[in-house]
C-alpha cells in the first residue's frame, strides 16, 4: 500500500533543485574550496556560492544579507539568540518573557538562564492557542531585557501577533526574537517592516537540507548578542566554524524557490486543508485545536474524543502524521502545547497534527480521511469510554479518582 | 516507535474482528458478572474486564473495552485470552510481567499489562463483593 506523508511540519524532503545543486559543492570536481580561504580561487569560488545563499535567504524575509548569520539549523539559533542576547545584556536586567507554547529550543534556553539567575515569564496562550500584545505588555518590566515569542506554532499552526509584541518592544527597547522555523515560506516576513531584532530560521521545514539554519540579527537598531561558539571568528565573530558551503547553498535554493512559489504553495495547502476538515467534521465529538482564522492552513490540528491518540495513528498505518498523545512522546507527558491551551488532559492524549506540502495530493487528503472515518468507528467500539457517553454518562463529571491505578 | 509482531498482529486482528477477541459489554448488573475498570482518560489509557462466572467460580466469558495506545489495546486482548475456562483463584495468579513477556513490550510500555493486572484485581473484588451479598442475604453459596 502506499505510504502518504502528513508531516510536514516535522520535516519536508529537499526539493531535488536544492538536493542537485548541493551536490556540486563537495567533491574535487565541485566547488569543495573552503569558502573562508582567501588565497586561492577554490576559495574564492565557495565565497560566491555563501554569498548568493544569503542573499537568497535575506530576500525571502525581507532583510539584508549582512543581517543572516548562518547555524546549524533553528535549535542553534534560538540557542544563539536567547543565551546570547541574555549574556550580552544582563547588566541591564535579567528578566525574560516567552510563552508556554514554544518550541523546547526557546523553552530549555530559558530554563538553562533561569539555573543562571534569570527569571523567565512563561505566558500562558488563550484558548485559540494565541499570544497577543496585551499579553506581552502586562508581563513587561523595567528589568526586562528579552521577549521571545514563535511566528507560527509547530503544533496548532496557530499565527501569533509579532507585528504589535514587535511594536511593543521596539516601543521599550526590548530585545524581540521570533522562531520562524515554521513561517518561511507559509506567511509573507518582511523584515524591513516588521519590528523584530532576531529571528531563528529552518531550512529543512521548506524544503532544504537538515542540519543548516540561520539568525536574522538586525542592523538599525542593531542588536547585539555574545557569541556561543568561538573558534575563527566566522560570521562576523558570531558564529565560528567552517561555513558548510553545500549546506548554505541548499538553504539558499530553497529559499529562492519558496520565495517563487510561494502563491502557488499556500493555494495548495489551502485546498488540501478545507478539504480534510470538510471530512473531518463528518465525524461527531472531534474538536479543532487552535485557532482556525489566525493559522497557516498547512497543520491541522484535532482531537477524537474518546480515541487515544497512538492508538489511531497505529491504525492509519501509512498514513505519516503526528501526535500530542503521551505514549507517542519519550517522556510519556501529553502535548504541553495542547495543555497549555486549557485543554482537557484527555483531549490532548486524543490529538492528531495533520501537516500538508508540495508533494501532497488531493487522493492522499480523501484516502487519509476514508481510512479515518473507518478507524475512528472501529476504535470507538473498543472504547469503553465511548460507551459511557452513548449511555449519557456526563464525562466531564465523572469522578476518575476510584479508578486511577 | 516500532512495535512487536505480537502487538501489531493483535492490534490490527481486534480492530478488523472485535468479535473474536471478546470486545463487548455484560450488564454489569446481572449477579454473575464481575467488572473491573482502571484507568482514566487524563492518563490516556482506561480498560473496562467483565468477566460472567459459573457456580464455581469458573470464568465462563469474558468481555474488554480498553482506551488506550496500541500497546494497551494489545495487552488487553492478551489478558483476555488467558483468563478464559480459568477459576477465579487462578486469574488471580496471572501477572503483567506475563503479559508484558508474551507481548515483548519494551520497558516504557510496562504500564499498559499493568492496566490489565489491576482490572482483574478489580474484577475479583467486584465479584468478591457480589458473592457476600449473595452470602448475607442466605442465598446460593
Amino acid at each position: 500500500m502506499k505510504r502518504i506523508y502528513l508531516d510536514y511540519a516535522s520535516t519536508t524532503p529537499c526539493d531535488p533543485k536544492v538536493a542537485e545543486l548541493m551536490t556540486k559543492y563537495l567533491t574535487f570536481e565541485g566547488e569543495f574550496g573552503n569558502p573562508a580561504s582567501r588565497s586561492h580561487s577554490f576559495g574564492w569560488e565557495a565565497d560566491q556560492a555563501i554569498d548568493t545563499a544569503r542573499h537568497q535567504v535575506a530576500d525571502l524575509i525581507g532583510a539584508d544579507p549582512r543581517e543572516i548569520v548562518f547555524t546549524s539549523g533553528a535549535t542553534e539559533a534560538d540557542n544563539l539568540a536567547i543565551k546570547g542576547t541574555a549574556q550580552f545584556y544582563e547588566t541591564n536586567g535579567k528578566h525574560i518573557i516567552t510563552s508556554k507554547i514554544e518550541h523546547k529550543a526557546v523553552l530549555d534556553p530559558c530554563r538553562e538562564l533561569e539555573r543562571d539567575g534569570f527569571e523567565v515569564t512563561y505566558l500562558e496562550p488563550n484558548s485559540d492557542g494565541i499570544i497577543t500584545a496585551d499579553m506581552v505588555a502586562d508581563a513587561i518590566r523595567d528589568d526586562t531585557i528579552l521577549v521571545s515569542i514563535m511566528f507560527i506554532n509547530n503544533e496548532l499552526g496557530t499565527l501569533n501577533d509579532i507585528e504589535n509584541i514587535g511594536k511593543l518592544c521596539f516601543d521599550k527597547k526590548i530585545v524581540f526574537h521570533v522562531d520562524a522555523a515554521q513561517a518561511t515560506g507559509k506567511v509573507e516576513i518582511n523584515l524591513s517592516e516588521l519590528p523584530v531584532n532576531l529571528m531563528s530560521l529552518s531550512a529543512h521545514k521548506t524544503y532544504g537540507p537538515k542540519g543548516i539554519g540561520a539568525l536574522y540579527i538586525r542592523r538599525k537598531p542593531r542588536s547585539r548578542i555574545r557569541a556561543q561558539m568561538h573558534g575563527g571568528g566566522h560570521e562576523r565573530g558570531n558564529r565560528s566554524g567552517t561555513l558548510p558551503t553545500h549546506q548554505i547553498v541548499g538553504m539558499g535554493e530553497a529559499y529562492r524557490i519558496a520565495k517563487e512559489r510561494f502563491e502557488q504553495d499556500k493555494a495548495h495547502v489551502d485546498i488540501l486543508h478545507d478539504r480534510l476538515l470538510q471530512r473531518i467534521n463528518e465525524v461527531e465529538q472531534v474538536y479543532l485545536n487552535g485557532s482556525l482564522d489566525h493559522k497557516v492552513k498547512n497543520i491541522l490540528n484535532v482531537s477524537f474524543n474518546f480515541i487515544e491518540g497512538e492508538s489511531l495513528i497505529m491504525a492509519l498505518e501509512n498514513v505519516a502524521v503526528s501526535s500530542g498523545s503521551a505514549c507517542t512522546s519519550a517522556t510519556l507527558e501529553p502535548s504541553y502545547v495542547l495543555r497549555a491551551l486549557g485543554r482537557a488532559d484527555e483531549l490532548a492524549h486524543s490529538s492528531i497534527r495533520f501537516s500538508f506540502g508540495r508533494h501532497t495530493t488531493i487522493e492522499d487528503i480523501d484516502q487519509t480521511a476514508d481510512t479515518l472515518i473507518d478507524v475512528v468507528k472501529k476504535l470507538r467500539q473498543l472504547s469503553p469510554l465511548w460507551d459511557m457517553y452513548q449511555d449519557g454518562v456526563d464525562m466531564e463529571a465523572f469522578d476518575w479518582d476510584e479508578y486511577m491505578h | 516507535m516500532a512495535y512487536s509482531d505480537e502487538v501489531t498482529k493483535r492490534f490490527k486482528g481486534v480492530l478488523s474482528n472485535p468479535d473474536n477477541f471478546n470486545v463487548g459489554k455484560f450488564d454489569p448488573n446481572d449477579p454473575n458478572v464481575a467488572t473491573g475498570m482502571t484507568g482514566a482518560p487524563a492518563c490516556g489509557d482506561v480498560m473496562r474486564l467483565q468477566l460472567k462466572l459459573d457456580d464455581d467460580d469458573r470464568i465462563e466469558d469474558v468481555v474488554f473495552k480498553t482506551y488506550g495506545c496500541g500497546s494497551a489495546i494489545a495487552s488487553s486482548t492478551m489478558f483476555v485470552e488467558m483468563l478464559k475456562g480459568k477459576t477465579i483463584d487462578e486469574a488471580r495468579e496471572i501477572k503483567d510481567k506475563d503479559i508484558a513477556d508474551a507481548l515483548a513490550l519494551p520497558p516504557i510500555k510496562i504500564h499498559c499489562s499493568v492496566l490489565a493486572e489491576d482490572s482483574i484485581k478489580k474484577a475479583i473484588d467486584d465479584w468478591d463483593r457480589k458473592r457476600s451479598m449473595i452470602g448475607h442475604n442466605g442465598g446460593p453459596k
